[in-house]
């Protein structure tokens, strides 16, 4: 017997059941198709403006910061703005992201901005969320070219663009639109390799409980919300 | 083989704990600590308890669907480009895993905290066939370097000072320069931070666990604040993903449920720093990621827990929230519990791994006080489950013939009501006589166990069935049962028989050596909330 039987075989003895019937096949399929929400808080649940309000507040509750801009154009002046506020070098890194590569990145012509996957040796990573949930200050990236996992993780300075149009009340909102953009249950392409939900820069407390920023991912997150409701 | 345990020895273990001041010290961080934290961060969320129920639910019917959500879930990662590896037992979970890393030629592994892991003794058997695997939470690489078990599921390292973590720094970082500032948990941890980098670089293979499976979509999630988690799993050119059969949950909807009352519960977080979702190996135009991708789901004994009441004990999502809620956990930590899965949840699930003949003393190490089931996010009732296992335990003939023979008079009594009312009234009174001057006993035959350690109060004169009896009849309104009284949540003085201590311990400040200090430092100007601190 295969160890894939065995472990089946246990469990179907354990519950008593075949695996055949009929009734239970279709509750798992039903719940698989109809992928029912749970219960959803209500603080997220706002008209726009508060929305970005709130998620504004909830990213910098959990140690990130904020910057608004009023459109895409603006966003290179605002990364020239965080680094120089940081005294840091001006360069930055970012993935393929079109959304990243249409900003006028030439109006900050002191700013190196190289472009792929990072090696470990950046200093500050610039992504692309493809959404934001109001509810915890949670950013949501996809791993890919156009958002390279590792900029996520290895710089220390991580600087991530949101759309405010996107930032939604709900993690659940998110998933849904994720489902029905990559299919539902994976569809043909599937999920990304990597969906991150991301709230606040990487933290520690496993010495004497002392919360320390930066454990081994960045020490910094930034968020640049672009746009209004 | 599951790894080794000495739960045998639960009670030497805890004479030892109980001797040990800096543990101690530790430990009264976490008595004080995290239920105050859980409190603020659960009172923030109006439906908390709502999630709860919905977070219970989802557990139940998923373990009840078991066989079919595994089958839908190895579709979808199978589909995905991923392999399924099935394990019945821990030894076959630790020979696929090695033949995985030999098959990727791996001669480092870079560590994800799994919890199965460390029930499977992964690291033992990787290292002993010549592979080398690096711990990268920074708790666990802690313990790692210590060779000792964690002894918490969420802080693998919390029973240590940083002083203990920057001798153990300056042995293993020998290259390091002698005289480096080590005094601070900011310098440990970015030594380790440095340390653990040239690792995540340099591993062949990276091996995590899994908080969730999600049947929808073949994916696994892991929860975590550092980020060590996702560069292990982004970095090396191999991902394996280790998971016990009871992490499936149905849908990414189920799976955002059980996030939120899994970090409240966990670290009072809102949410935790990373939730990761993967599903595959890197796609072919991904610049980054894995080139494998496999899950070893292992059984190790959960299938046969599905079969009778321990089914509910499945539901667990490893919070850890009964054990910082555990006052026989604050008293001796998580290693005199002898086997990696301490406190209350540990007290039911070690005995279904090792056996009620080797862990029997974990149930029994309880008060039933019962805020362990009280603030478990999946409702498992933890006291019911111990006392199945004393049940069990009872009758195979495991308590010593002592217990055993005062175990069953009290049977022999309990079924005897009018008999039980007028010995426990006699004794009562006796009682009540002898120590009408000091009001205590210092030492009683047959209690000395209790008496050794501190005094028995003396009963105030009548019995608690007499009492209760008494108050029913004078007020118009009977009272209630509590388990808890309010503003006591340890239970203590609710039954009228009440143990004080007979020196009380030293306040916290005068502890020697080590005592954490209660405050969060990091980047003090930025903005910090409650949810801040994990
Ligand atoms: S038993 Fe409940 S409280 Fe304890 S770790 Fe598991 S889920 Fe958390």
């Amino acid at each position: 017997m295969s160890a894939r039987d065995q472990v089946l075989g246990a469990i179907r003895r354990a519950l008593a059941v075949t695996g055949e019937e009929p009734s239970r096949r279709k509750i798992v399929a039903d719940r698989l198709a109809d992928h029912p929400c749970g219960v959803i808080p209500a603080r997220g649940q706002l008209l726009p403006a508060a929305r970005l309000a709130l998620f504004q507040k909830r990213v910098e509750l959990v140690a990130g910061t904020v910057a608004r801009v009023a459109t895409a154009e603006d966003v290179p002046a605002a990364v020239a703005a965080y680094l120089r506020a940081d005294g840091l070098p001006p360069a930055v890194r970012r993935g393929a992201d079109p959304r990243l590569g249409a900003m006028p990145w030439e109006r900050e012509p002191s700013l190196a901005v190289a472009v792929g996957a990072s090696a470990g040796d950046d200093l500050v990573g610039v992504s692309h969320a493809v959404a934001a949930v109001a509810e915890t200050g949670t950013l949501v990236l996809l791993s890919g070219p156009d958002n390279p996992t590792t900029l996520n993780f290895l710089p220390d300075h991580h600087l991530v663009v949101v759309d405010a149009a996107t930032v939604a009340g709900d993690l659940e909102t998110v998933l849904s639109r994720l489902r029905d953009t990559w299919g539902q249950g994976g569809g043909p392409g599937g999920l990304p390799r990597n969906v991150h939900l991301i709230t606040g820069p990487s933290r520690t407390a496993d010495i004497e409980q002392t919360l320390i920023l930066g454990a081994h991912g960045p020490r910094r997150l930034h968020v640049i919300l672009v746009g209004e409701p | 083989m599951t790894r080794a345990a000495t739960s045998d020895t639960f009670a030497d273990n805890a004479r030892h704990a109980l001797a040990d001041p800096a543990l101690q010290g530790a430990l009264a961080f976490v008595e004080t600590n995290f239920p105050a934290r859980r409190r603020a961060v659960v009172d923030a969320l109006p439906e908390f308890e709502a999630l709860r129920d919905s977070a219970r639910d989802i557990k139940a019917h998923t373990l009840a669907h078991l066989d079919l959500y595994l089958e839908a879930w190895e579709a979808r990662v199978t589909e995905q480009g991923g392999q399924v590896h099935y394990a019945p037992t821990a030894a076959d979970a630790n020979r696929i895993v090695l033949d995985i890393c030999r098959a990727a030629g791996a001669r480092t592994v870079s560590k994800g905290k799994s919890m199965v892991g460390e029930e499977i003794g992964i690291n033992e058997h990787l290292e002993q066939h010549g592979i080398v695997p690096v711990e990268t939470d920074l708790g666990e690489y802690i313990i790692q370097i210590r060779g000792e078990m964690p002894s918490h599921i969420i802080m693998p390292a919390v029973h240590l000072n940083r002083h203990q973590v920057a001798a153990d720094f300056r042995r293993v970082h020998a290259d390091l320069p002698k005289d480096r500032d080590l005094d601070s948990a900011a310098a440990l941890l970015n030594e380790a931070r440095a340390t653990l980098r040239r690792t995540f670089l340099s591993a062949d293979v990276g091996i995590t666990g899994a908080n969730f499976l999600v049947a929808e979509t073949g994916s696994s999630v892991i929860v975590t604040n550092e980020g060590n988690g996702d560069l292990t799993c982004t970095l090396p050119r191999v991902h394996i993903v280790l998971a016990s059969i009871e992490k499936l949950v149905p849908t990414l909807e189920d799976m955002a449920q059980l996030v939120r009352v899994l970090a409240r519960s966990a670290t009072a977080q809102e949410m935790s720093v990373y939730t990761t979702i993967t599903t595959g190996p890197r796609r072919a135009a991904d610049p980054d990621g894995p080139h494998e991708y496999h899950v070893v789901i292992v059984d190790n004994g959960r299938s046969a827990m599905l079969a009778g009441e321990f089914r509910d004990m499945l539901r667990c999502i490893r919070c850890g929230a009964c054990l910082n809620h555990c006052p026989v956990y604050h008293a001796v930590g998580g290693h005199a519990y002898g086997f990696v899965y301490p406190g209350p949840m540990g007290a039911v699930l070690t005995p279904s791994l090792i056996g009620v003949d080797r862990a029997g003393a974990l149930p029994e190490a309880s008060t039933f006080c019962g805020r362990c089931e009280e603030v478990c996010p999946v409702r498992i009732p933890l006291p019911r489950l111990m006392r199945f296992w004393r049940d069990r335990a009872f009758a195979q003939h495991l308590p010593s013939p002592v217990s055993r023979a005062a175990l069953a008079a009290w049977g022999f009594l309990a079924a005897r009501p009018w008999l039980y009312r007028g010995v426990t009234g006699l004794g009562t009174r006796l009682l009540a006589r002898l120590g009408r001057v000091r009001g205590r006993f210092a030492w009683l035959p047959l209690a000395g166990g209790f008496t050794a350690t501190r005094d028995l109060a003396a009963p105030q004169g009548a019995t608690f069935q007499q009492q209760w009896r008494q108050r029913a009849a004078s007020g118009p309104e009977r009272p209630r049962p509590r388990t808890v009284p309010s503003g006591n949540p340890h239970g203590r003085g609710s039954e009228p028989l009440v143990a004080e201590p007979r020196a009380a311990p030293a306040p916290a400040a005068d502890r020697p050596s080590g005592r954490p200090r209660p405050v969060a430092v990091g980047e003090p100007e930025r903005p910090r909330g409650p949810e801040a601190r994990p």
